[in-house]
């Protein structure tokens, strides 16, 4: 069975190779919408537009205000926050299951709410790190402005109502009279927080929030780009590769399939089936001859990325060859299954088209997935394009180890498997 | 060597082939002869594993042909009515791929292309692209094909669609070469002149069943002769047997 085999993966390489239209489609188009994509990602600005965020919160201060902001980030519409450890936030980011990181840091809560009276004494604002997955730099800024309306909120709560206020307003008020700043402020920033202090011992649960122009911002921000390791730039051609590659290998194996139906219109298939060959030979060879070609645009196109736009296996090398290998099966199974729908190549071909589009669209190869709708978003799941572009970037500016390939691969593998199952039970076999 | 008895095959509601029972030998050539939507294809295809029979069964040499691995698959050669070839190929490229479906390679495998091709004469355009060909050549290298694995029964269906005289006096010579070396071939058409040049036997079915099996001669007889004498035509005998409504 082994020369029959051979033969047919042969044969369909010949074809492949003999079509100069097919092989510029599937090896030279990637490449080339690939490098103008990330020429135009690789430095990109923030957007504003929103969704629903990951975000990963660390507590290591544990007072009243930071359990507060942490509540309210976890109440957010906008997030989906987790809270967890700082080791596990970095990674959570590194691995692209997070897009922020905010670490509020032992001290935050006081440090922030004396900071609150005190806009010149920079040295005392607390330090909140942003940890950033920089693919995802357009939610950055959302995470940053939430956060901000949530601290702005916690502190001054605290500050107009709370013990830490009034600990930290009797605390300013003593340190005036030691204070450089002009006596006639002083006297009027002394009548203000002696009044805030009346306040809050006459009425303690003071309305939230305050207008004050003697508030400032009770933090600075420290934001770090998180990718394989520290001396390693994001490289947006990384990804955009991947998501191109993918795309066009997934064009080129509908059309691969459709070959079949042109086979079978052409009488072919009935000299296949004619043969003393199983019929699930003749669908592994078609199969086998496809992720070949699959496998080889992607390694063409990565090869170009590497030498051209510099980019880098930072995690496995194992791991990226699995899955450029799991994601090749998982398209050439595809193209088994394109040859199970409609009965014309045509048909087939308007079909296929339309759902390889979705598919890329919603992988993400496109658009951003964080700008979908929740449902949406969870719908990409099922979708394989997003695991091997996921698989691809991990292995990638990621810097995943290996433990970062096996889901990837097993689903890609699993999409496989699923499509193989369906093509043979759909497969028309008999011949009139 | 080949025995067909009681095939049937329904497609729906359709009926398309009604136990057909039918015999070759070797070194001879059966025509099977029917109006459009017969069964003839349909008969063919069931011979060669392409469709399953509903009821009946195939023997070659005795054995029962079962599955699609039989090895009793090899003594069966296809030439399909469709130019079943590969036109951004090479000829040679073409038969080398079909040869390994038999699982034919390297010396025994340029060995039965060369005598596929001499027969066929296109041993000199064996490395030219089959899209280069004319109609007649890829009628020949169709037949080719079929042949590579020296099958010792051919299944022909109306392998002459299409081309020009002398191509199709070429194939007929091949095909008469063929028989003369002892090989069984089945040989479906609508064309009646060329039933009357091959043909050692005739089966002519219609509506899947068979309305008639003789030899020519003994068809001739089956209707009386024209009034001025002399014999009937195998078009008149086709005509009196499946009659003249028109088959769409």
């Amino acid at each position: 069975m082994l020369i029959p085999f051979l033969a047919m993966v042969r044969k369909d390489l010949r074809l492949f190779f003999t079509d100069r239209r097919a092989v510029l489609l599937t090896f030279a188009a990637p490449i080339a919408i690939a490098s103008f994509i990330g020429s135009i990602t690789q430095n990109a600005g923030r957007s504003t537009e929103r969704a629903r965020i990951s975000v990963a919160i660390v507590d290591e201060d544990g007072s009243t205000i930071s359990k507060t902001i942490v509540t309210d980030v976890q109440k957010d519409e906008n997030l989906t926050a987790v809270t967890t450890t700082a080791a596990d936030a970095r990674e959570r980011v590194r691995r692209g299951t997070s897009s922020v990181a905010l670490i509020l840091p032992r001290g935050f809560g006081e440090n922030a709410g004396r900071s609150l009276f005190r806009p010149a004494a920079t040295q005392a604002r607390p330090q909140l790190d942003v940890l950033f997955d920089p693919s995802r730099t357009a939610e950055v800024g959302m995470v940053r402005g939430i956060f901000t309306e949530h601290a702005m909120q916690a502190v001054s709560q605290e500050m107009f109502s709370g013990s830490t206020g009034r600990q930290s307003i009797q605390e300013t008020l003593n340190a005036l009279d030691s204070s450089s700043m002009p006596a006639d402020t002083k006297a009027r920033l002394r009548t203000m927080l002696a009044g805030i202090l009346a306040f809050q011992q006459a009425a303690p649960a003071a309305p939230q929030g305050s207008t004050s122009g003697v508030f400032s911002m009770p933090y600075t921000v420290h934001e770090e780009a998180v990718t394989a390791r520290a001396n390693v730039t994001y490289n947006a051609y990384a990804h955009s590769v991947a998501g191109m590659a993918i795309q066009f290998l997934l064009f080129a194996m509908a059309n691969h399939g459709i070959e079949i139906l042109t086979e079978r219109q052409r009488g072919i298939w009935k000299r296949l089936r004619s043969a003393p060959v199983s019929r699930y030979l003749i669908l592994a060879g078609k199969a086998a001859s496809g992720a070949l070609i699959s496998l080889t645009s992607l390694l063409i196109s990565f090869a170009f990325a590497m030498l051209v736009f510099g980019v880098r296996i930072e995690g496995s090398v194992v791991g990226f060859a699995a899955i450029c290998v799991a994601c090749s099966v998982m398209a050439a199974t595809l193209g088994v299954l394109v040859a199970t729908i409609g009965n014309s190549p045509a048909t087939a071909r308007g079909l296929t088209t339309f759902g390889i589009l979705m598919m890329v669209m919603l992988g993400g190869a496109w658009v951003p997935m964080f700008l979908f709708p929740a449902w949406l978003q969870r719908v990409t799941f099922v979708i394989p394009i997003r695991w091997a572009i996921d698989g691809l970037d991990a292995m990638t500016w990621r810097g995943v180890g290996l433990s970062g390939a096996i889901a990837p691969t097993m689903m890609l593998l699993g999409f496989a498997a699923a499509f193989a199952t369906i093509a043979v039970a759909r497969f028309r076999w008999e011949e009139a | 060597m080949l025995e067909i008895r009681c095939l049937r095959k329904r497609f729906g509601s359709l009926v398309a082939v009604s136990d057909v029972s039918l015999t070759i030998e070797p070194g001879q050539i059966l025509g099977l002869l029917g109006p459009n939507g017969a069964g003839k294809t349909t008969t063919v295809s069931m011979i060669a594993g392409l469709l399953t029979p509903d009821a009946g069964e195939i023997r070659i040499d005795g054995q029962l042909l079962a599955g699609d691995r039989d090895p009793a698959k090899r003594k069966i050669g296809l030439v399909p009515q469709d130019l079943a070839l590969y036109e951004e190929l090479t000829a040679q490229d073409n038969l080398r791929f079909f040869g390994a479906l038999y699982s034919l390679t390297g010396a025994a495998l340029d060995h039965a292309m060369a005598v596929a091709l001499t027969l066929v004469g296109l041993g000199d355009r064996m490395r030219d692209r089959v899209k280069t060909f004319s109609g007649g050549m890829k009628r020949r290298l169709n037949l080719a094909a079929g042949l590579l694995h020296d099958p010792d029964i051919l299944l022909l269906d109306e392998p002459t669609v299409g081309v020009d005289p002398q191509s199709r006096n070429a194939i007929f010579d091949n095909l008469e070469e063929l028989r003369d070396r002892g090989k069984a071939l089945l040989y479906t058409t609508h064309y009646m002149e060329e039933a009357e040049r091959l043909a050692d036997r005739l089966v002519i079915i219609d509506r899947g069943q068979v309305v008639a099996s003789d030899t020519l001669a003994g068809l001739y007889e089956k209707i009386p002769a024209p009034a001025g004498g002399g014999r009937a035509s195998l078009e008149s005998v086709f005509l009196s047997l499946t009659g003249k409504s028109l088959r769409d």
